[in-house]
């Protein structure tokens, strides 16, 4: 039997628009495999030419799901430039709105764009609400508490419900999903329990929503970051404010600890299985030797490194996730990461470039050559030459991955303390090798553990906050002065988004911005091929990927989904002005 | 929850908070015998797909009857309709099930779905979401792929020219329309877009991308960006514009759709006055502060942390209309200007590049905006308004020489 040629396309539940090509053997495994963004904004040409005070509301406009990541990134990089160190208040504020979206955006992706690669909602209908509650106890107890939703009468209660809207007729959202297919591993009652977290999560995550607005203004997008500070300073002094948000916040820990953590045991125990085939690895394709398990991908993992601990500035601080780079899988080295050693390079994109570029000196000059119509009637990547949006990062001459995984292994690997301690806690209750990591269940669970380390550890900046204040000290903005320090300077904004290391590259002249570009988690990630031809993150880790049945893609858009793609932000920008004839000039910028 | 409803059905209901509206007691009987009729028609219809039961999922949530109508009364004054329609309005919420939505996405950051999915309550609304027949939403549906495009067809063939259409994002329409493209067949968003729309029976374009071209359609605009009233015709459309869009004006407006069955009453930019029929600034918080000459001068200062009004950091009010200072964003826990920031008239068309910086308009050091999307916007209102920011700048300015006399003085 020859090779198939699977198209994706939509990829859902995902931000943005992307497509993956996939070429599976006569035993449904996974040979090759190509990921292509197919859509194209243009936003660093936007912010060209603009105030650079004025940026941030603008870059944050790159993504309505990692939402105010990039505003604050963007603000930073003018605040490196213009040598401002922001006051103690704003700074753990802004943690505090970049904590909420962590929290609230792992919990989403688990529940709203994850959790139906792994639970089959039709197959909750025949659950027992006996047996399905004392499901719920069992992995309750595995994390060390009781379960969110108790009692067989509650899960009869949802499944009715649901019974109601699946048996007769149209399925709604649920509609055409993969249903039956025999990937799906739980038993009727674990896929009620994620049937009926699923839909206590809508709800949760409107409360959690709301610990943004509270200091943010409103979700998604919020507005109280200025190059300086915050401007929520009467929200800070109001104790009523404060209380708010720790109620939110704990009602919200309640959820994470007694359901979703639950449940990535529940996952991980079920696809333990897949998670430890080290022969269904990409390492196995390409060096004969398997490590990790089924979508384990590159094994090389970069974290910037973000959350400031003190107020000694940019890039002096003490940090929550610590920077730096594993090459290989390998937990014994880890590498600090230097900046100056972030190239991109646009071979397998649609750009022209001789080679790979640093940020700050980087050009766009779009060259898009298409798809090819075959006589399928289907459109197909051309993946010998171009066939991305999305540019190709390179760290000091390798492809890597970033994100939860990524900063969980950089954590461990560097001996932090408070990392180990989770992500150990974790293993030892799952009763799994730490190998399990590399793979698509382990960047699942690695994502359910940074949400409870992020949720404890926000209560203590919460109590930080109220503290400082209650001390005397009010003041949320540093001044500067404006005409002086935006003559000619340039800086960076580096950090982690939930999705992984982000970075906005600025150049100011005369007070506007000269130059603007974005490396950002997905462009890490869903990146195409490099100059020497290897992989991005997202085309290896579906290398040797088993598919059960090739007309429905579940293992690929598990293992896609388990990096929780952000695709509207990995596209880079062109300017289209002065097109002639499908010539596109563009002065400069990348990404986005 | 019922003291929220109350307090926004005040807001609503108060004279000095709203536009003028009123069209006569003819024209409410007439459009209240239309409703009737329509809900009555509609009530004999199974729900096609025979969805979730709201009369179930209140009682699942908690929602007593009593709070259920007060809601609708709150709604009611919305949506400018006088109280004698609020049965109809809650009867049109039972019905929300026989309404399918089919959402799309084209050039765009996902930030309204999201703001859909944070739905900012009273809880009926978010309850009224799970309802409504959402046939198709890339962000959040289980199909992907192959299975994905199917459920589209299936829908648009299950629904002709019946489903309500939402679109999220610009158009491009540079390079051919191939800055981007959708499906196994690499069709561009434009044609896409066409596609959907032959057969909706009325399109809501949702969000300031889809509405007035938003961030991509931002000077240079490098991909030619539009929005969806530059480039579809024949259809009606609603503009329901913000960044993103308040989820109670997304709700309003299918209530609106499923009560009349009409398109509401628009203003000369499409957007619905019910939303979009006030002024920031007339409903503010803190526009006591704006009569009384004080303002906040520079971030955090005494001015900040007293509530003072954010006219001279960049506050926008004065020339957006929308009722986010009347409905705020996640249940209500805050806004732009609750926060300290200040508007940056996100329902405005090029607000990019006319509004959204931290001075005021007469400070600007604003990119001149180029080509696209400002060709559609009501020259006379926009020049009437930029009118009204400078003759706000002088009082601004003034007030405070006022006041430091008066400091002087004392």
């Amino acid at each position: 039997m020859a090779k198939k040629h699977i198209i994706v396309d939509p990829i859902t539940r995902i931000e943005g628009h992307l497509r993956v090509e996939a070429i599976i053997d006569e035993n449904n495994t996974i040979v090759d495999a190509y990921t292509s963004s197919t859509l194209f904004r243009g936003i660093e040409t936007i912010l060209q030419g603009r105030d650079p005070r004025d940026a941030g509301l603008l870059a944050m406009r790159i993504c309505g799901v990692c939402t105010g990541t990039h505003y604050q990134r963007s603000i930073e990089a003018v605040e490196d430039a213009f040598d401002v160190t922001i006051p103690k208040n704003a700074r753990i504020v802004r943690n505090l709105i970049q904590g909420a979206l962590y929290v609230h955006d792992h919990l989403v992706h688990f529940y709203h764009l994850h959790a139906l690669d792994f639970v089959d909602v039709v197959s909750a209908l025949s659950a027992d609400p006996k047996k399905t509650s004392d499901e719920a106890v069992k992995w309750a107890g595995v994390a060390g508490t009781n379960p969110f939703i108790e009692g067989a009468g509650q899960f009869k209660e949802i499944q009715d419900r649901v019974a109601k809207f699946v048996k007769q007729g149209r399925l709604g959202i649920f509609g055409n999903g993969y249903w039956g297919n025999k990937h799906y591993k739980l038993t009727p009652e674990q896929n009620l329990i994620g049937v009926a977290h699923y839909l206590k999560a809508l709800d949760i995550q409107r409360d959690l929503a709301k610990m943004q607005a509270i200091f943010g203004g409103k979700n998604p997008h919020p507005q109280s970051i200025v190059v300086g500070g915050v401007t929520c300073v009467q929200d800070i002094k109001n104790p009523a404010r404060i209380a708010l948000f720790k109620t939110l916040l704990k009602e919200g820990t309640k959820f994470i600890k007694q359901a979703y953590l639950p449940d990535v045991y529940m996952a991980g125990t079920m696809y333990a299985d897949e998670a430890t085939d080290s022969s269904a690895t990409f390492t196995a394709h390409k060096q004969g030797k398997g490590v990790g398990g089924t979508g384990g991908g590159l094994l090389n993992y970069m974290s910037y490194g973000d959350f400031r601990l003190d107020d000694t500035g940019f890039y002096k601080s003490a940090l929550l996730f610590p920077g730096g780079v594993v090459l290989n899988g390998d937990l014994t080295k880890v590498y600090p990461f230097d900046p100056e050693k972030v190239e991109e390079d646009v071979t397998h994109a649609w750009y022209d470039a001789d080679k790979p570029q640093h940020p700050y000196e980087g050009t766009t000059i779009p060259n898009y050559t298409g798809l090819e119509k075959k006589k399928d009637g289907m459109a197909y990547l051309k993946t010998d030459e171009k066939y991305s949006w999305i540019k190709s990062p390179i760290y000091d001459d390798n492809r890597m991955e970033v994100g939860p995984l990524a900063r969980m292994i950089v954590g461990v690997a560097a001996g932090d303390e408070k990392i180990s301690k989770y992500v150990k806690k974790f293993l030892k209750n799952a009763n799994l090798p730490i190998e399990v990591l590399f793979s698509t269940i382990g960047r699942t669970a690695a994502r359910a553990i940074e949400t409870e380390l992020m949720a404890d550890t926000m209560m203590e900046w919460v109590d930080e906050l109220a503290a400082n204040v209650a001390s005397g000290d009010d003041s949320t903005w540093q001044d500067f002065e404006f005409e002086v320090v935006s003559k000619k300077s340039r800086g960076v904004g580096l950090a982690e988004a939930p999705r992984g290391g982000l970075g906005h590259w600025m150049k100011i002249e005369d007070g506007k911005i000269s130059n603007y570009q974005a490396v950002v988690p997905s462009t890490w990630n869903a990146a195409p091929r490099d100059y020497k031809g290897r992989l991005g993150a997202y085309e290896a880790a579906l290398i040797g990927t088993k598919v059960s049945d090739p007309e429905q893609p579940l293992e690929i858009i598990r293992t896609i989904h388990s990096f929780d793609p952000c695709i509207a932000c990995a596209v880079h920008v062109v300017d289209t002005k002065g097109k002639e004839l499908g010539v596109y000039k563009v002065d400069t910028g990348c990404a986005i | 929850m019922a003291d929220r409803i109350e307090a926004v059905k005040k807001l609503f209901t108060s004279k000095s908070a709203r536009v003028e509206t009123n069209m006569g007691d003819t024209h409410y009987e007439k459009l209240f015998h239309s409703c009737q009729t329509r809900i009555e028609e509609l009530k004999t219809q199974t729900p096609r797909e025979n969805r979730l039961d709201i009369d179930d999922m209140l009682e699942l949530q908690g929602v007593n009857r009593r709070d259920f109508m007060k809601w609708a009364s709150a709604v009611t004054g919305m949506l400018m309709l006088p109280s004698a329609f609020t049965p109809l309005v809650a009867d049109a919420a039972l019905l929300m099930n026989r309404a399918p939505v089919i959402w799309i996405e084209l050039s765009d950051c996902a930030g309204n779905t999201e703001a859909m999915l944070r739905s900012d309550g009273p809880k009926v609304d978010e309850i009224l979401l799970d309802i409504i027949s959402l046939e198709f939403n890339e962000t959040i549906m289980a199909a992907a792929g192959h299975q994905a495009e199917a459920q589209l067809e299936d829908a648009m063939e299950t629904f002709k020219d019946k489903y309500l259409l939402f679109v999220e994002g610009a158009v491009p329409m540079g390079l051919n329309g191939q800055f981007g493209t959708i499906g196994a067949e690499g069709e561009t968003m434009h044609d896409h877009l066409q596609r959907v729309a032959k057969h909706a029976a009325a399109i809501v374009a949702v969000g300031s991308c889809a509405t007035f071209g938003g961030v991509p359609a931002a000077s240079p605009n490098p991909t030619d960006a539009k929005g969806v009233m530059d480039v579809v015709n024949g259809k009606p459309i609603i503009n329901i514009p913000g960044c993103p869009a308040n989820p109670a004006n997304m709700v309003g407006m299918i209530i609106h759709y499923i009560l009349t069955g009409q398109v509401p009453e628009l203003d000369s930019l499409l957007r619905p006055k019910f939303a979009f029929g006030y002024r920031i600034h007339d409903n503010c918080e803190r526009r006591a502060h704006f009569d009384a000459g004080e303002f906040v001068e520079e971030w955090g200062d005494e001015g900040a942390k007293n509530n003072f009004c954010l006219y001279k950091v960049g506050c926008k009010g004065p020339m957006t209309f929308n009722n986010c200072s009347i409905v705020r964003y996640n249940e209500g826990v805050n806004w732009p200007v609750g926060v300290g920031r200040g508007c940056i008239g996100c329902s405005e068309p090029d607000f990019w590049d006319k509004y959204a910086y931290e001075r005021p308009m007469a400070d600007a050091n604003i990119k001149a905006p180029t080509g696209g999307v400002e060709k559609t916007v009501d020259e006379f209102g926009l020049g009437l308004l930029t009118a009204a920011g400078i003759g706000i700048g002088i009082h601004a300015a003034a007030s405070v020489a006022a006041a430091k006399k008066e400091e002087g003085e004392a």
